[in-house]
């Protein structure tokens, strides 16, 4: 018989949450992948020892609160708006690390012009593009990366071309621009997922570091409440309807796109 | 002293300039300048204005609509500036491309045929300070020493070279202009 | 201080201001009649000697958001546009206003509705003075009628923005974006070091030090007593404005009959004006509100005790003589006389409706 007190003895400790992470109670849905997501750039930044200079740009969307969990200095872009703030600033702050943290609807609808920009630009930022191909916070509309025939909110029938147009493919998009320096695509559904996004979000800020341009990080992610499933459910639809529209991997590394 | 001007022309008859190097002068003279242009689609192309002001007071308004002279570089201008002028003020022209003189009878009116001299001379890059000179034996508001400080203000150093062609056209202009009519 | 003559447009004089008075950033679209004011700047290159940055972004949208995060980084930072622009721009003005960010938004005004006209107009002050995004808050709103002026309120604007923590404009109009004047320039006010920001703007996002919480910067309150709570505090600093902050200019005030009430442009015609009253006999002044936002409702509130008559004179279609209307409270007639759409009124035309407006109606 193990009782609690032992269990969280120090010697017993196996894992502890990373100080760049509070300890506010996240008011993200269970099974959402927005608390691996926000864990892994958290553990990065406090491996990399950067927690002093990180500078967190936060979205309108589900993660809007996203700097009451990040453990560093936050800002509440208005939506769209975060690579904007997130250009002046990381300009003003050369040597900081400034990342923004931002959905499907935030960057890739409201915000495309700001995104394509800044990566035009190359500004020298990390951009997390977490892609669940819904509106969450929202109650559930239709997103710019709603999939073809996918029911939401606003597409009841399902998403029909004729009516809404085609799922936007931004990454592949942005990795066509010369100021994009590293475009990868992950998933955090499975443990191994998870260890390769951490190393995909390690890169990033490695390469902010050594100034290399944008570092793009899409995550295609769940939305088992948006999608109306359970949680494993919806990794498994994820994985069979979502994985062919955006293919997992790396799209761009060292400023060179990776051949198919 | 207050003397209020409006100076109208093509865009790329050095209109703008002609104003900034008055203005600039004025202001190394210590009086007080405004300069004002006309700006907006007709800065591409087309007619160009700038109404300048130098005055020994304060300037109230830099947008007036009423002028002591008139410098005239075009048809256009001409039409639509004639009866701005003020009663006893001037108006000073160039006669290229002028098919309507102009009627007013109780302005002074003064012509320089600039276009002509400067073209003739090989100088027409400096048409306008001849047209300046012109004004300034009409109205010596600012002193020619001044005018070489104005140029040397308004002009990028790398053009400090082509100041004395632009002060021999002022003195050509000074020598040229006719008078037409005086009241 | 060393004073060095130029002269300058009203927008050159903006850009020649920012160097000067350690501004950290611009950001900024193209759109006549201000466009000089970023052409200067990138002409002069200051990030190779103040450091300051200059970005030509992607929209007034995103020049607006940048602003956003370089005020919220605790830096000095700045925009500028006309109209058409600064309607783009009112989202990111309410959360600069929301979030109380220091900051400085130039509008030069031109004529509208829509794309309207790109000449001078003042039919901007209700956007200006009265919120321009939702909600309820007040930008301070400071008005140059000349060069000089463009010139000295940004120095200004720097000290109120943070001061108040709160965004300043500067409200001027084609006619002084345009306008070449004398100016006379002081020396360079350096740029912050990270530990005068630190000290400045405790509150700002550069970087958590271990020693401190994080901070953030955000507009953002989803419980509502504690957004009502935040709304009475900016209602409180905007009052605060009020009583410490009103500026405003008198002209021949005192032995006035009428006066006319005008700001930026229409103040120098009304001043002309005034010239040509005065000889016919009329005694006529002038009060001309420097800062919009505070207005100088106490001011004109003696004043409407003394005079006959007021009459705003804006180039719009009667958006101050709300304001002026309130101030005298009934105790004399006030009227507006105006021109629209980037039509200038001559001082004869403003005389001559100070006449049939007030004098003699």
């Amino acid at each position: 018989m193990i009782f609690n007190q032992e269990i969280i003895k120090p010697e017993n400790l196996v894992y502890t949450k990373t100080k760049v992470l509070t300890d506010n109670v996240m008011h993200y849905c269970p099974g959402c992948g927005h608390g691996r997501i926000h864990r892994i750039v958290a553990e990065v930044i406090e491996e990399m020892g950067i927690q002093d200079k990180a500078i967190c740009i936060a979205p309108v969307g589900c993660s809007v609160l996203a700097y009451n969990y990040f453990n560093v200095d936050s800002l509440g872009a208005a939506h769209g708006r975060a690579p904007a703030l997130a250009t002046a600033i990381q300009r003003l702050y050369p040597d900081n690390h400034v990342f923004t943290y931002q959905g499907d609807g935030d960057l890739a609808a409201i915000g495309t012009a700001e995104t394509m920009h800044a990566c035009n630009r190359g500004e020298n930022i990390v951009i997390i593009f977490v892609n669940n191909g819904i509106y969450g916070m929202t109650g559930g509309q239709m997103a710019p990366t709603t999939l073809i025939g996918m029911k939401t909110a606003t597409s009841p029938y399902g998403r029909d071309i004729h009516l809404h147009g085609y799922p936007l493919r931004i990454t592949e998009l942005l990795a066509d621009l010369p100021g994009t320096y590293f475009i990868t695509r992950q998933s955090v559904h499975t443990p191994a997922a998870v260890r390769k996004a951490k190393k995909a979000v390690e890169m990033a800020f490695q390469n902010q570091k050594n100034k290399k341009g944008t570092s793009f990080i899409e995550i295609v992610s769940n939305c088992n409440s948006g999608w109306k499933m359970s949680a494993p459910d919806a990794n498994k639809w994820m994985e069979e309807n979502m994985f062919p529209k955006y293919p997992i991997g790396d799209i761009k590394v060292d400023g060179v796109k990776v051949s198919k | 002293m207050t003397e209020e001007i409006i100076i109208a022309g093509f865009g790329g008859q050095g209109v703008l300039s002609m104003g900034k190097i008055l203005a600039y002068s004025g202001a190394m003279q210590d009086k007080e300048v405004s300069w004002m242009p006309s700006y907006g689609p007709e800065m591409r192309g087309g007619t160009a204005n700038v109404s300048v002001i130098i005055s020994d007071e304060r300037i109230s308004s830099p947008i007036i609509s009423q002028f002591d002279t008139a410098i005239i570089l075009n048809q256009q201008s001409l039409d639509k500036f004639e009866h701005s002028v003020k009663p006893g003020g001037v108006l000073l022209y160039d006669p290229n491309g002028i098919t309507k003189l102009p009627t007013r009878k109780d302005i002074n009116i003064y012509k320089v045929a600039a276009t002509e001299k400067s073209a003739e001379m090989g100088m027409v890059k400096t048409f306008n300070m001849m047209v300046l000179g012109a004004f300034l034996k009409v109205k010596p508001v600012v002193t020619e020493e001044y005018i070489e400080k104005g140029l040397k203000k308004s002009l990028p150093e790398r053009h400090h070279k082509l100041i004395p062609d632009n002060l021999k056209a002022v003195e050509i202009g000074k020598e040229i202009v006719e008078t037409i009519q005086t009241v | 201080m060393a004073k060095e003559l130029k002269l300058m447009k009203g927008n050159e004089a903006i850009a020649e201001a920012a160097i000067r008075s350690g501004c950290d950033g611009y950001f900024g679209y193209p759109i006549t009649p201000q466009s000089e004011v970023m052409e200067y700047l990138m002409l002069e290159k200051p990030w190779e000697r103040t450091g300051m940055v200059v970005l030509q972004a992607e929209s007034e949208v995103s020049s607006i958001n940048m602003v956003y995060g370089g005020a919220g980084a605790g830096k000095k930072v700045m925009t500028s546009s006309s109209s058409p622009g600064i309607s783009l721009m009112q989202e990111g003005l309410t959360y600069l206003a929301g979030a109380e960010l220091p900051c400085l938004v130039v509008n030069v005004v031109r004529g509208g509705p829509g794309l309207g006209t790109i000449q001078p107009s003042q039919a901007d002050y209700f956007q200006a003075t009265k919120g321009g995004g939702h909600g309820d808050y007040q930008l301070f709103v400071l008005a140059p009628a000349s060069v000089q002026e463009m010139y000295d309120f940004v120095f200004d604007a720097w000290d109120i923005a943070f001061k108040y923590r709160n965004p300043v404009m500067i409200l001027s109009d084609g006619a002084i974006g345009q306008v070449m004047e004398k100016l006379y320039v002081g020396d360079y006010v350096p740029r912050w070091t990270e530990e005068q920001i630190h000290e400045n703007a405790p509150w700002a996002a550069f970087g958590k030090p271990a020693t401190r919480d994080h901070n953030i910067i955000t507009s953002l309150e989803l419980d509502s007593a504690k957004e009502e709570i935040h709304n009475q505090k900016l209602q409180a600093k905007y009052r605060e404005m009020e009583r410490n902050e009103v500026r405003f200019e008198e002209i021949n005030c005192e032995d006035a009959e009428y006066i006319f009430v005008a700001y930026g442009s229409s103040a120098r015609i009304a001043q002309k004006a005034i010239q040509l009253g005065r000889e016919k006999g009329i005694k006529v002044g002038l009060l001309r509100p420097i800062t919009l936002f505070p207005f100088p409702t106490k001011r004109l509130g003696e004043l409407s005790k003394q005079v006959k008559g007021m009459l705003s004179v804006e180039m719009s279609a009667g958006q101050m003589v709300t304001d002026v209307r309130l101030a005298a409270e009934n105790r004399c007639k006030v009227e507006h006389y105006g021109r629209f759409g980037g039509m200038i009124p001559t001082p004869h035309e403003v005389l001559e409706a100070m006449e049939t407006k007030i004098i003699n109606a």
